[in-house]
């Protein structure tokens, strides 16, 4: 019980953002109306992948400086759910998009930057999948995974910014709310929401890593 | 030296300016009627249904993967201690 604190933590979290995010006072806004809830669900979807993937790089350099190959395991369980929040991430916004910005796809440079992000981690996989040996593959996956780390910050982060007509908040004039002065009946529900769902992804990559762990052990004895 | 030179360089960027201003949400925004929310479906309560149905199934999913977290832990503990 005592290692599964977060667990539980995760799920009340998640619990609180459904119940306290769909009833609980939004700013009444054009245009976005009540889908300003979807802040709650569609932007943790990004906030979570990126923290998974920043600890998939992490088990990726410890697998590149210790060698052990339960890390190089750790490293792409994360990738693997981080991908997943990806996907979410991306259809979400497109129904979002379809309802407030007029299509699901306008080209804006937010989603093709995620768009790309989603790609370069494919790739990853597919690079890992190619490689017979358990030992190139781990350090070869493991070095890919800090690039692709390297190039996802600036795609989803800077990039856009810099773009003049990305429609997200905070990238361009648009009608959205902007996420720094984010209101904070918002925030009281979309940190929690952050956390909750990272926690709930962690908690199934957790699952994939001990069955990883189980099976390596029954294939060495 | 080298690396401090390095260091020292990463703090040195370009200077980019993001887009300035943006949209700010007032008290008032709370208040404005004219814009349409689902004033309908929170007066009459019905609004607590879809909650009650999402929160069922969002439950149902994780006593799932709660089944799924303990079976493991039941395998861990035969596997693991198998190993001399």
């Amino acid at each position: 019980m005592k290692k599964n604190w977060w667990k539980i933590l995760g799920v009340v979290l998640v619990i609180y953002t459904i119940t306290g995010g769909l009833l609980l006072n939004v700013p009444r806004l054009n245009i976005l109306n009540e889908t300003i809830r979807n802040l709650y669900f569609h932007v943790p979807m990004w906030f979570g992948m990126v923290i998974l993937l920043t600890i998939s790089m992490t088990y990726g350099i410890k697998y590149l400086r210790k060698g052990d190959i339960k890390y190089d395991e750790r490293s792409v369980e994360f990738a693997k759910i981080g991908t997943v929040f990806n996907v979410m991430g991306l259809i979400s916004g497109a129904i979002w998009a379809n309802y407030t910005w007029g299509e699901p796809w306008s080209g804006d440079a937010k989603q093709n930057a995620a768009a790309i992000c989603l790609l370069i981690y494919f790739a990853y996989f597919v690079l890992r999948n190619s490689l017979e040996d358990e030992q190139q593959r781990g350090r070869v996956s493991a070095i890919y995974n800090v690039f692709a780390y390297a190039a996802m910050i600036p795609l989803l982060f800077i990039l856009p910014r810099l773009s003049p007509d990305s429609l997200h908040p905070g990238n361009g004039g648009n009608p959205g709310f902007n996420f720094y002065d984010i209101d904070s009946k918002l925030r009281i529900i979309f940190y929690p929401a952050i956390i909750g769902w990272t926690l709930i992804g962690m908690w199934l990559a957790s699952l994939q890593i001990r069955m990883r762990a189980i099976k390596r052990t029954l294939e060495d004895n | 030296m080298k690396r401090l030179l390095i260091i020292f360089s990463l703090f040195l960027s370009l200077q980019v300016f993001a887009q300035e201003g943006g949209f700010t949400v007032t008290e008032e925004s709370y208040t404005d009627m004219d814009v349409e929310m689902a004033d309908t479906m929170r007066s009459n309560g019905k609004i607590y249904v879809v909650v009650g149905v999402v929160v069922l199934i969002l439950g149902g999913l994780i006593g799932y993967a709660i089944s799924i977290d303990r079976k493991l832990t039941r395998i861990e503990r035969e596997v693991f201690k198998e190993k001399p």
